[in-house]
């Protein structure tokens, strides 16, 4: 049985039915992790990972969840109790949490196995994982190509086969982005829906921890352990959560798919815009109408997506002054020589850069804050009046497939507009993911967006479901070969 | 030339919750620095706000008693800036939405405007060592605090002073704070602009800081109202900035420039949805508000015939003025029963370092303390030592009375007896009180109180002295 191929839940099977051992598909993730030589690993929890994997198996009778004893693995900028947290930064690089995050908290109390923390694009800012202070994470189908950002190292580990799923952050696309470039299913959930204690806050309004996985069912069991209210999150909503994965069915009959017909136009690949229409195809197989829309989205939805963000970014990285934490500077002869010693050492220059764009537009309040919190909103109202012609919306996640690493740096507006299709549900709260659905003539993975109205994780899933019962790209391995 | 000084206020009042606003740590004083903290209020990497909802009743029920209007929907925004003090580098306050609006609190004959109630965290407090060292304390960072602002209705000292005292025993009756100014619970920001007097327009104004008591925001006003108009009349100009207080030197010294709005970056708080206030819950908060001063002060004069100072002292704190309520309550005459609180309890409370909510002694005992006096039982002074005796552990009167043996003689036979005797013994007295000496009087009470071992009324006993003696 080849393992590293096998699904999350399908590796829990196995390991439930005794098939395999926790120590031992631990001790393969971790092995395979060390010797991948993609960097999506910043720090490797070895000997905690197989001390947990033993206790584990010893208890395996009490096992009640899915995902029990199934290795995985944590973006860097979830904290993680007593275990390095740098959110690739200089500034927290010696930095050890004494809290875990609520969503780290949740998959250990489920039985899943941390073998360690991926890397990123530094505080989440980026769409490339370039901006790590340890260099970027590679593409496993491609190791001269970005995996995508800023879940750079979630996305590399599991398409390598180093673990079975993993925990991304996805802001304005930072989860799905990387999902599509590395050919897996990944999930940017309601806002609200997950708590954000102990993730290391980017943009607070935007920001969501969300799955990356094999496939939706993967997705599902996932989400079915994170998705709660925590008293922390005040932000966290009450709601019916958990039982995505009992509620998933791959029959679509029913069910509406738009396709709006403005998010097909200029700019997109040819290879990505066949490759994602293909799957209206397939789903109307299934059962599903489609129904074409135009939804059309103002020009000004990625400004208006950075100036929320970078704004609250900047008084979100306030907190790093060298006092309490993080990187510390001696010899200042004042408080603000010393803070601003710390933060020029500390931050990368694109981390620098949002937070002096986010500070002018703060400056500013009504030119710009305000405004964007008013764009904000017309954007949530035109997905509703979408949302009353159809369940769920097909779309393109990114305009192209994986570029090559050090692309990104000579175009950075060419770069922040790619994100112009993940941008508009971050943006209006709405869950959203990710899937395999073909790969280019390079035989890179493409990704298809499912975008579904709030709390319709359920919809999105069942389609995504439907979809992978009736293709196999999910199913392609870097290494060759489908499973 | 006739100037006019034009003050408005900016009290930071720390309400007396158990826990910080924003996370579950405990408020305390006088801990040793840095162990009343969490991640939370020291702003460390993935943390998030929550909001103590006890300090937004306490808040509400605040801006209530000085009757501001409460907005349904408040919010909290963040004020950004960089201090050691603060360690999110932002402190969540309020701006757009404040909890309360348009109040205002009368001074006897002055009625001073609130313009707004706030809600925010306090920052922590940093020491500056002998060293040359400073070090930062995060107890106090995140203590729920309410910024009350008023308009600039001052125009004396003695205004802002009255303002205060009654800012601070409206709290301290709510119970949501105990607003003391050594403690810091009561923090006092003044705003000082000079004019000529009659003119319509304000003055460039400056901030002072680092009062530490009423008798320095005087002092400091004083001061500062003194070295704006020198500076004027010498042709300068006033440097819009803060000042601080330094308390020795009896002189205010500029800090920083006063920053305007712009400088915080002021945006609404993204990790706390706006809070809903709805009308039960603020009608339920007014019909639980205990009777404040001042209308507690105007129905004593009515119903208890007391004087205005009388009442004063006895609505000078709530459990004092409840104290004294079930006295009367409990059949006690209203001016007896005033005396002996403002005599005999406050002096027992201050002895023993209490204060009145602390009182050991139960209305009930004092109220028959009183009724024993009343009947002639015991004299005052019996009373004052039998008081001492049951004030700690709110003992029983009239078993200690009978005890001790102090019940007075109240039998006029056996008084008449005995001013006899002592007419009698001492003929050169009463010779010298029936030729005016009054004093003479004096020590034929003293015989006659000596004789019944000081168990008599001297009143009694001078009243039958005098009929004797014609």
């Amino acid at each position: 049985m080849e393992l590293r191929a096998l699904t999350a839940l399908e590796l829990g099977t196995a390991i439930r039915r005794g098939e395999v051992s926790i120590p031992e598909v631990t001790e393969l993730a971790l092995r395979r992790a060390e010797g991948a030589g993609d960097n999506a690993f910043i720090t490797l929890t070895g000997e905690q990972a197989m001390g947990r994997a033993r206790g584990l198996q010893g208890r395996l009778g009490e096992a009640d969840s899915p995902l029990y004893g199934v290795p995985m693995a944590l973006k860097d900028n979830l904290c993680t109790r007593g275990i390095s947290t740098t959110c690739a930064s200089r500034m927290l690089e010696e930095w050890t949490p004494p809290y875990s995050a609520a969503v780290v908290e949740q998959l250990a109390d489920a039985g899943a196995v941390s073998i360690g923390k991926t890397n990123l694009d530094e505080f989440a800012m980026g769409g490339s994982g370039e901006t790590s202070r340890f260099g970027p994470a590679r593409n496993p189908w491609d190791k001269s190509r970005t995996a995508g950002g800023s879940s750079s190292g979630s996305a590399a580990a599991v398409a390598g086969g180093n673990c079975w799923f993993a925990l991304g952050s996805d802001t304005g696309g930072s989860v799905r982005q990387p999902a599509a470039h590395c050919g897996l299913t990944g999930v940017r959930p309601t806002y609200g829906s997950v708590s954000r204690y102990g993730l290391v806050a980017y943009a607070s309004s935007l920001d969501q921890v969300g799955p990356l996985c094999r496939d939706g069912a993967d997705c599902a069991a996932v989400l079915d352990v994170i998705q709660r209210p925590d008293r922390r999150d005040a932000t966290t909503v009450k709601g019916h959560y958990g039982g995505l994965l009992d509620g998933l069915t791959d029959d679509a009959r029913g069910m509406r798919l738009g396709v709006p017909t403005h998010w097909f136009g200029e700019g997109l690949d040819a290879e990505v815009r066949a490759a994602v229409l293909s799957v209206a195809e397939v789903l109307k197989d299934r059962g599903a109408e489609v129904v074409e829309l135009p939804l059309p989205m103002p020009g000004w939805v990625v400004a208006a997506y950075y100036a929320i963000a970078c704004a609250e970014a900047s008084s979100n990285l306030s907190r790093y002054d060298g006092v309490r934490f993080g990187l510390r500077e001696e010899g200042a002869d004042s408080p603000e020589e010393r803070s601003a010693a710390v933060r020029a050492q500390g931050f990368g220059a694109e981390v620098k850069r949002r937070i002096l764009l986010g500070a002018y537009v703060l400056e500013h309040y009504d030119a710009y804050y305000r405004k964007a919190l008013g764009a904000r909103e017309s954007i949530g109202g035109l997905f509703r009046e979408a949302f009353a012609r159809c369940d769920a919306l097909l779309t393109p996640t990114t305009p192209a497939t994986a570029p090559l690493l050090g692309e990104s740096a000579q175009g950075r507006m060419r770069a922040r507009l790619s994100d112009v299709f993940t941008i508009p549900a971050a943006l209006a709260g709405l869950p959203a993911l990710s899937m395999p659905c073909g790969f280019d003539g390079r035989g890179l993975p493409i990704g298809a967006q499912l975008i579904g109205p709030r709390f319709g994780e359920q919809i999105i899933l069942n389609l995504a479901h439907a979809y992978q019962r009736d293709t196999v790209w999910h199913r392609r391995r870097p290494w060759g070969g489908e499973v | 030339m006739e100037w006019e000084t034009v003050i408005g206020l900016e009290t930071h009042v720390e309400l007396s919750t158990r826990t910080k606003m924003f996370c579950p740590c405990a408020v305390t004083f006088g801990e040793a620095p840095n162990t009343r903290c969490c991640p939370g209020c020291t702003g460390m990497p993935g943390t998030l706000p929550t909001v103590n909802r006890t300090a937004v009743e306490y808040a509400a029920r605040a801006a209530l008693a000085l009757g501001c209007t409460v907005t349904a929907h408040t919010r909290f925004d963040r004020k950004n800036y960089f201090y050691p003090d603060l360690p999110k580098g932002y402190q969540i306050s309020q701006l757009h939405l404040p909890l309360g609006r348009e109040g205002g609190l009368d001074i006897g004959g002055k009625y001073i405007r609130i313009h707004e109630l706030h809600m925010e965290e306090d920052a922590g407090k940093l020491t500056h060592g002998e060293d040359g060292l400073t070090r930062v304390d995060y107890n106090r960072c995140g203590v729920p605090l309410i910024e009350i602002v008023t308009r600039p209705d001052f125009r004396t000292a003695e205004e802002v002073i009255a303002y205060l005292e009654g800012l601070r025993e409206i709290l301290q009756y709510l119970g949501v704070s105990h607003c003391k100014m050594q403690e810091g619970s009561l923090r006092c920001d003044v705003n000082l602009s000079v004019r000529p007097a009659g003119s319509g327009t304000l003055g460039t104004r400056t901030e002072m800081k680092n009062l530490g008591s009423f008798k320095a925001v005087a002092q400091a006003i004083a001061f500062e109202s003194r070295r704006q108009i020198a500076l004027l009349e010498g042709g300068g100009t006033v440097a819009q900035e803060t000042r601080r207080w330094d308390e020795e030197g009896g002189v205010s010294l500029p800090m920083r420039a006063k920053e305007r709005t712009e400088d915080y970056r002021y945006f609404p708080e993204p990790d706390l949805p706006p809070i809903r206030l709805t009308k039960g819950w603020l009608d339920g908060l007014r019909a639980a508000q205990p009777e404040l001063p001042a209308q507690r002060r105007a129905r004593y004069q009515r119903e208890y015939g007391l004087g205005e100072y009388d009442c004063r002292m006895l609505t000078s704190n709530r459990a004092l003025a409840e104290f004294f309520e079930e006295l009367a309550a409990l059949g006690a005459p209203p001016k007896q029963a005033a005396n002996w609180i403002m005599g005999q309890v406050l002096a027992a409370l201050h002895a023993r370092g209490m204060e009145p909510e602390q009182m050991p002694l139960s209305p009930r005992t004092l109220a028959r303390l009183i009724a024993l006096v009343e009947e002639g039982r015991l004299n005052r002074n019996t009373a004052v030592k039998v008081f001492e005796a049951v004030f700690d552990t709110d003992g029983d009167v009239d078993a200690y009375v009978r005890a001790h043996g102090l019940e007075q003689v109240g039998d006029l036979t056996l008084l008449t007896e005995v001013v006899e005797r002592v007419v009698a013994a001492n003929p050169k007295s009463a010779a010298d009180y029936r030729a005016g000496k009054e004093k003479a009087l004096g020590f034929l009470v003293g015989q006659v109180m000596g004789a019944l071992k000081g168990k008599a009324d001297p009143a009694a006993v001078n009243r039958l002295l005098r009929e004797r003696l014609g």
